[in-house]
């Protein structure tokens, strides 16, 4: 279809000064939509942690991530040291129990994943590419998914493996790792579904930063109030239905009943075995329904 | 842009270099072609522009209509566009965009049907976006990231695995002129240096169409200068066709083998860049003086009438060179070689011997009044060495001054109401030799 290179193009070069090689074309090998596909998933992931981009794009998350890890450490290193026979936290209880960092830093970087694009326009770029708009959207959902999968399954790990060195029982921490790597997923999926598609609305970083903190703590803070009147009404099946209504009482309860932890519900109560399928099914909703809506979000935007 | 040699829209079919090297001289000085008279420069520098439709295409639309719920973008625009640099002209909303979109698959057409380096645009919109190239008009460079790790990412993102990508960034940077600055972040690069990144990300996989939305948007006369030189290079060099969008038809002159003129999303005209700038039929000399004829000009002036010719100042004195150059009506075959019988038996220098072009902005003025009048086809009016450009219309021409008819007192109008744009293409003229040149900076 193009025409030959130039005759100029190609008798150039050879001793000439190093600047004037010609054009040389590209015959090479062309991966096409997957790898390009995987390429972004992987720039997207690395890019959650500031990797490939400035310094000061890196401070935030490996602090956080620093804060994240240190405790995992610090229980770790007792546990072994006083020859516990328990570790002082469950594996499905570790996410929650630093809910505060994990949510900073799902707000802190869902906007990166996907506002900087829309930002300074870079999405029409991608589009004119080979790969098709679910493909950017999969990379992206995938990219802040697999970051938090990374964010609080690393301590889940450093839990276990301290575990191990205590010499622990190995068939009960093992089951309590899968669990917990389990909760770690499903985490992974509803907070960062949630906040990517938020992030999505928005091309600036600072409103996306504070709706996600916002749709990730208030509801959470309110649930929590509302079930603790209930249950001091003395409503404890009231109490269940309220955690369907905020994202981090929803998991909480949902790692009660599924995954055999126990809840930080007011008054110790238990999630039962057929509320934590209700608990289940609104959690894969609420996922589809992010994703879903992500799809729709890029469906416009274009060149 | 006077100096648009007829054969640059074949530059598909033979190497253009040797070609247009030879006819823009310095200072877009006298074509060897050129002295020898109208039949042969037509013979053999040029061939009839009316062929290159009969090329490969690299981009076909036909009865292509995209309707908004609001507005029809695209209205059965049917156009074949021919391997080599294509001018896609038209206003804001002429619909220029919605093709683009349309072209890299991005979105449907409600009628019609595309094709891009013949693959059908609704089936096979990956296939084309991984062997094309898009340079979007607006700004589209994170500020945080360099230049190098930015190409770098768009090269994979285009299917080049990570040591390619690496390679042909590096490459790529470099023939549009990006040195050490690659490697700073992009937030502190010039508007110039930002654009050439946008076109080094739409290169850098070796495609073999780009599409360049706008590239000289925001640029100074010099940026504009390089960029349409870059553009050039891209088709010459790099043996990439391109597709280039502008509302400015003074740069598409010098640029474009072709120029696709679309309005309100149909087609006003799609032809050679030389059909568009055919010949006025007028010549233009410029002598030198010397010490046996100080006033050159006047000698010449002199010399030509009584060799049977009848030499005329240009229309608007006053102008800069305006008081230097004569004009000759060309009807007659051999005025090329009086003339330079004639400046030869004076023993001046002679300074440039020029044919006078009809201006884009001319045609586009006159289709815009009458599209009906110009099929998709240009019907050969180039094979016609007299043919002008566009269709006489004296009607017309009479209430926008100048007419483009041939010969005689029309020609001089037209010629006048050129003259004041000639300074600024004679400052440009040295620039298409650079740029057809084929040497890299």
């Amino acid at each position: 279809m193009s025409p030959e290179p130039s005759p100029a193009a190609a008798t150039r070069g050879g001793t000439d000064v190093i600047h004037n090689i010609g054009y040389r074309k590209y015959d090479g090998p062309r991966l096409g939509r997957s790898y390009a596909r995987r390429s972004l998933f992987v720039h997207s992931l690395r890019g959650t942690y500031g990797l490939g981009r400035a310094a000061k794009s890196k401070v935030l998350p490996m602090i956080l991530f620093a804060v994240m890890c240190l405790p995992a450490l610090i229980m770790v290193a007792s546990a072994v040291y006083a020859g516990a026979d328990e570790l002082p936290v469950d594996y499905t209880a570790y996410a929650t129990f630093l809910l505060p960092v994990t949510s900073i830093f799902v707000a802190a970087v869902a906007p990166q994943v996907v506002s900087l694009d829309l930002r300074f326009k870079t999405v029409p770029l991608y589009f004119s590419r080979p790969i098709e708009r679910s493909d950017y959207v999969a990379a992206k959902f995938g990219a802040l998914i697999a970051s938090l999968i990374v964010f609080t399954g690393t301590p889940v790990l450093i839990l276990y493996v301290g575990a191990l060195l205590g010499k622990l029982d190995f068939a009960d921490q093992t089951l309590g790792l899968g669990q917990g790597l389990v909760f770690t997923v499903v985490f992974a999926l509803l907070y960062g579904g949630i906040a990517v598609s938020l992030a999505a609305l928005t091309p600036r970083r600072g409103f996306g930063v504070a709706a996600v903190i916002a749709v990730l703590t208030i509801p959470y803070m309110l649930v929590g109030a509302l079930q603790g009147i209930a249950q001091q009404q003395g409503e404890s099946d009231l109490t269940t239905w309220i955690g369907l209504g905020s994202p981090g009482t929803l998991l909480d309860g949902f790692q009660d009943s599924v995954l055999g932890g126990s809840s930080n519900f007011p008054g110790g109560h238990q999630v039962t075995g057929a509320e934590g399928i209700v608990y289940a099914l609104v959690i894969a909703v609420l996922i589809a329904g992010s994703y879903a809506l992500l799809l729709r979000r890029y469906r416009k935007a274009g060149l | 842009m006077l100096w648009i040699p007829l054969v640059t829209h074949l530059s598909s079919g033979d190497a253009p270099e040797t070609h247009a090297t030879s006819v823009w001289g310095p200072l877009g000085g006298v074509s060897p072609c050129g002295t020898s008279g109208i039949a042969s420069r037509r013979g053999t520098c040029g061939r009839d522009p009316g062929d290159s439709f009969s090329y490969v295409t690299v981009i076909a639309t036909q009865s292509l209509t995209m309707r908004f719920p609001r507005v029809t973008a695209l209205d059965r625009l049917t156009v074949n566009i021919a391997p080599g640099v294509t001018g896609l002209v038209g206003a804001n909303g002429a619909g220029k965009s919605t093709l683009i979109k349309i072209l890299l698959g991005l979105s449907p057409a409600t009628e019609g049907s595309a094709t891009v380096l013949g693959l059908d645009v609704s089936t096979h919109g990956g296939t084309i976006r991984e062997s094309v190239g898009y340079m979007p008009e607006h700004d589209c460079l994170p500020p945080d990231v360099s230049a190098t790790e930015f190409v770098v990412h768009m090269a994979r993102m285009t299917g080049l695995p990570a040591a390619a990508a690496r390679e042909r960034t590096a490459d790529t940077l470099r023939h549009v002129g990006l040195y050490e600055e690659r490697y700073r972040s992009m937030g502190s690069y010039s508007t110039g240096m930002k654009q050439r990144v946008k076109l080094a990300q739409a290169l850098v996989h070796d495609p073999q169409l780009v599409l360049l939305d706008e590239p000289t948007n925001g640029l100074d006369p010099v940026g504009r200068d390089d960029m349409l030189d870059l553009i050039r290079r891209v088709h010459t060099d790099f043996g990439i066709s391109v597709l280039v969008t502008s509302h400015l038809l003074g740069e598409l002159e010098r640029t474009c083998d072709q120029v696709v003129v679309i309005d309100g999303g149909t087609l006003l005209r799609s032809s050679a860049t030389a059909d568009f700038t055919q010949d006025t039929a007028s010549l233009a000399v410029e002598v030198t003086d010397t010490d046996t004829h100080p006033d050159g000009t006047a000698a010449l002036r002199a010399a030509l009438a009584e060799a049977g010719l009848r030499p005329q100042e240009p229309a608007t004195v006053g102008a800069p060179g305006s008081g230097h150059v004569l004009l000759l009506d060309t009807a007659e075959e051999d005025v090329f070689d009086t003339v330079r019988d004639t400046v030869a038996g004076l023993g001046l220098g002679l300074v440039r011997m020029e044919q006078r072009r009809h201006h884009i902005s001319e045609v586009f003025a006159d289709s815009t009044e009458h599209p009906t009048t110009h099929p998709t086809d240009e019907p050969g009016s180039a094979t016609t060495s007299r043919s002008p450009g566009v269709s006489p219309d004296p009607g017309g021409g009479a209430t926008d001054g100048p007419a483009p008819t041939g010969s005689g007192p029309g020609s001089s109008g037209l010629d006048g109401a050129a003259t004041p744009r000639q300074p600024v293409r004679q400052h440009t003229a040295a620039h298409p030799q650079k740029g057809g040149g084929g040497d890299v900076a």
